[in-house]
């Protein structure tokens, strides 16, 4: 049994990662537009979205 | 300078300005616009704008937010402002700007959403650790558990937790309770007895319970928050229908724009048609045909000559106007309305919300029920450890788990169907009001019709002369004209090209060909002399100063008003008509409709036929669109608008519906009475499990794992029973096809 305990950080660990990786997709803005990512995907220019920044 | 405000088309320069106004600073000499744009649909609508605003001069990014069907633009500030609305209207994408300032991101959401993902990590977690407790680990192994649990619990609720907490020491400084305080006292209680437990070494520690529960009702606040705020931008998104600005001649002949709030009494504004009026002014020069309809309710164009007095808000239809404010912004109608606004919000009664009425006698009972628990075991065993222990047992099972997902769950549910009716709903309370109601005021113009005019008896008119004037009418913007054209179109005539039309604003059109003169107007000014009966919403065409034929035109009802009128009064509900407009056109159409009205009333009189109503025990939903009607709106026990509205009348209805026809209204009813039958059975099904789980709790029977199982199955209950609301035919299906057959057509009103 005391053989797995080290399962537990590992578990601890993956959680954490995960929610890390939620809360850096929440600060970038990843869901501030559901559907326009759905069609940009398969827009055929790859573009870069400012064209213009200098 | 050659622009100044002259023809149909406001001028290009206006609408620079008002982006220029609408727009913000965001440092790297840059400014942000962002745009509405409701027709944006698909991935190639992202593709041809964000091309088309990109290759505009001095544009440096545009981004399509489809979700929201809006557009972010960045143009640097030295430059003159790009010409956004213009391009996106060529296109065929019809936009209005959004004011800078209203749309900040919203700080309470994102923090729900980081405090529900925290206390979910936290569950999940704790709840692993929890079920090898349960499965009979050895003393050692669960006091390890229990310390990780501790160290995980500990921080995440410190952070999750502090929505329910702070709401509820607002609430408890106040003198209050409300559903936060027995969800804290609940909370903090079970945490602090389990570190106790923990530190001794005892076997049941309770600290997947306190964060499941966070868990859980952070979902029903995130739900719940999320609803509203899809509500409030979608109602943000529609076109503004108040002036942002206006165009000012000053003394020494340079002309400047400026906005609103810096407009003085006695300064000369030039007024392009296509424009609204933007303070109370007086008409100096020019002559035109004024639409009063969004702010008084009269329906038929009116005609502004020198000296007449124009209400801010009415719009300028057909000829340019040079007008003298008399009043500051802070001082016209505009403002005074929004002054009864304010004044009837104050002047009615604080509504309670369910969940909240519930809560005042929920923490009491749940309170009493511990301490008993407590003196109770006090008394049996004499053991202060225990006695406490089951005491913070029934805390916890009893703690409003079902109860607070209860209410939210079934109104995100409710609100969701509206939404896909196009009914924008503004918040729970609202939902609870509408599902109270006994009485409909509707107001007409706008409301039960349309602002736009029809032509009336049209089989009457002789073919060829509809074609006529017609031909002539397709050339101007007069609602008159407008009704015509449209007339002609339906009846699939061929037009008549003239070489030359003119428009004599205030008074008609005038076309000429080799061998006569057309006239279509105002009776005296198209005929020669002759005496005719002249009716106000009536329009001739001449023919070298004879009469050719006469054209009636009325309100065009809104698709279904009769379905909507007559649905309401099955649903039992008594309907009162009472609009600003004159007398006839009102009575004909209260009489179509059979219902009892009112004409002519004032904002006042709107407001005082709903304290009269309300006086005798009727809970009224007042149903407006106009600024004379935003006072009532306000006063009403819930009201709702039409998208068409004014600007301060969707703000200040709790509904506003973005489809035309009329059944929008009947349906939000039964949609809120179905929503209100399933919160009392939820709240039902939540006393339920507490009459269950209470007096195991009190017996001292409520194990950590007996908690969690209790709490999580009556909350699954209580969610699946909300979703049931998704799937119940609506009654407006059932009752309109019951009475659909013998109902009048929809008609218009004469």
């Amino acid at each position: 049994m005391n053989d797995f305990f080290f399962l537990i950080p590992v578990a601890l660990a993956l959680g954490l990662a995960g929610l890390a990786a939620f809360m850096w997709s929440l600060r970038t803005g990843q869901y501030e537009d559901l559907d326009g990512a759905a069609e940009r995907i398969i827009a055929d220019e790859d573009a870069p979205i400012r064209t213009r920044a200098d | 300078m050659s622009c100044c405000a002259a023809g149909l088309v406001p001028d290009p320069r206006d609408s620079r300005e008002e982006i220029l106004l609408a727009s913000r600073p965001i440092g790297d000499g840059e400014r942000q616009t962002e745009l509405s744009v409701p027709s944006i649909h698909c991935g190639g609508c992202i593709h041809t704008i964000e091309r088309a605003l990109h290759a505009l001069p001095n544009v440096s990014y545009a981004r399509v937010n489809l979700s929201t069907k809006r557009v972010v633009v960045r143009w640097r500030s030295e430059a003159e402002p790009p010409p956004l609305i213009e391009t996106l209207d060529r296109l065929g994408y019809p936009a209005h700007l959004f004011d800078f300032g209203t749309e900040q991101k919203d700080p309470a959401l994102g923090e729900l959403i980081r405090a529900l993902a925290v206390s979910g990590f936290a569950a999940s977690n704790i709840m692993l650790l929890s079920v090898s407790i349960w499965s009979g680990a050895d003393a050692a192994t669960r006091d390890a558990f229990h310390w990780i649990s501790a160290l995980i619990a500990a921080p995440a609720l410190l952070y999750s937790g502090q929505v329910f907490f702070r709401s509820a020491w607002r609430s408890l400084r106040h003198g209050q309770t409300n559903m936060d305080v027995p969800i804290s006292i609940g909370v903090l209680l079970a945490f602090g007895m389990s570190a106790y437990e923990t530190l001794h070494r005892q076997p049941h520690a309770y600290f997947d319970a306190s964060i499941t529960l966070v868990f859980f009702l952070l979902i029903g606040r995130t739900l719940d928050h999320l609803m509203r705020e899809r509500a409030r931008t979608a109602i943000r998104g529609l076109a503004r229908l108040a002036a942002r600005g206006a165009l000012v001649a000053e003394d020494d002949g340079n002309r400047s724009y400026l906005p609103i709030e810096e407009i003085r009494p006695g300064m000369t504004i030039l007024l392009a048609a296509g424009e609204r009026v933007p303070v109370d002014a007086v008409v100096v020069s020019g002559q035109s045909d004024i639409d009063c309809a969004i702010v008084s309710g009269e329906s038929l164009p009116q005609v502004a000559i020198e000296g007449s007095k124009l209400q801010s808000g009415v719009l300028n239809l057909t000829g340019p106007l040079t007008i003298v404010a008399t009043a500051a912004a802070k001082d016209s109608f505009l403002a005074e309305i929004t002054r009864m606004v304010e004044a009837a919000e104050t002047g009615r009664s604080a509504y309670r919300r369910i969940a909240d009425r519930t809560a005042r006698l929920y923490a009491p009972a749940v309170h009493l029920t511990a301490l008993l628990t407590f003196v109770g075991w006090m008394i049996v065993a004499g053991d202060a450890h225990r006695a406490l222990t089951i005491a913070v047992a029934v805390l916890i099972i009893t703690c409003p788990c079902a109860l607070g997902l209860a209410v939210p769950m079934v109104q995100v549910v409710a609100a969701r169907r509206l939404f896909e009716r196009g009914i924008m709903l503004r918040d729970g309370s609202a939902l609870e009001r509408l599902a109270e109601i006994d009485a409909t005021i509707f107001d007409k113009t706008g409301t039960l019709t349309f602002d736009r005019l029809r032509l009336a008896a049209a089989e009457a008119v002789p073919i060829k002369a509809l074609a006529i004037a017609a031909s002539i009418a397709s050339r101007s913007t007069h609602p008159y004209s407008r009704a015509l054209f449209a007339a002609a179109q339906e009846a699939k005539l061929d037009l008549v090209t003239f070489d030359r039309v003119t428009e004599q604003p205030g008074a008609g059109l005038e076309a000429r060909t080799a061998d006569a003169v057309y006239r279509f107007g105002r009776p005296d000014w198209a005929l020669d002399g002759t005496a005719l009966d002249v009716r106000a919403s009536s329009a001739v065409l001449s023919e070298n100063g004879k009469l050719r034929a006469v054209f009636q035109f009325d309100s065009e009802l809104r698709p279904d008003a009769n379905d909507a009128i007559c649905t309401l009064k099955d649903l039992g509900i008594s309907i009162k008509l009472v609009s600003g407009d004159r007398d006839e056109p009102v009575r004909k159409l209260a009489t179509l409709l059979d219902v009892p009205c009112l004409a002519g009333a004032s904002p006042r009189q709107k407001i005082e036929q709903i304290a009269e109503m309300s006086a005798e025990g009727h809970r009224i939903l007042m149903v407006g669109d106009g600024l004379n009607d935003t006072p009532a709106l306000a006063a009403a026990h819930v009201s709702m608008a039409p998208a068409s509205a004014a600007d301060v009348g969707r703000n200040a209805a709790d509904l506003v519906f973005l489809r035309d026809s009329l059944l929008s209204v009947p349906y939000a009813i039964t949609t809120a009475r179905s929503a209100s039958r399933l919160v009392r059975q939820n709240l039902a099904l939540a006393i339920g499990y507490n009459a269950v789980a209470v007096p195991v709790a009190v017996l001292g029977h409520a194990t950590p794992l007996i908690a969690a199982v209790a709490m999580s199955v009556s909350s699954i209950i209580v969610i699946a029973n909300a979703l049931r609301l998704g799937q119940a035919r609506p009654l407006r299906e059932a009752s309109s096809r019951k009475t659909g057959s013998h109902l009048l057509r929809p008609e218009t009103v004469r």
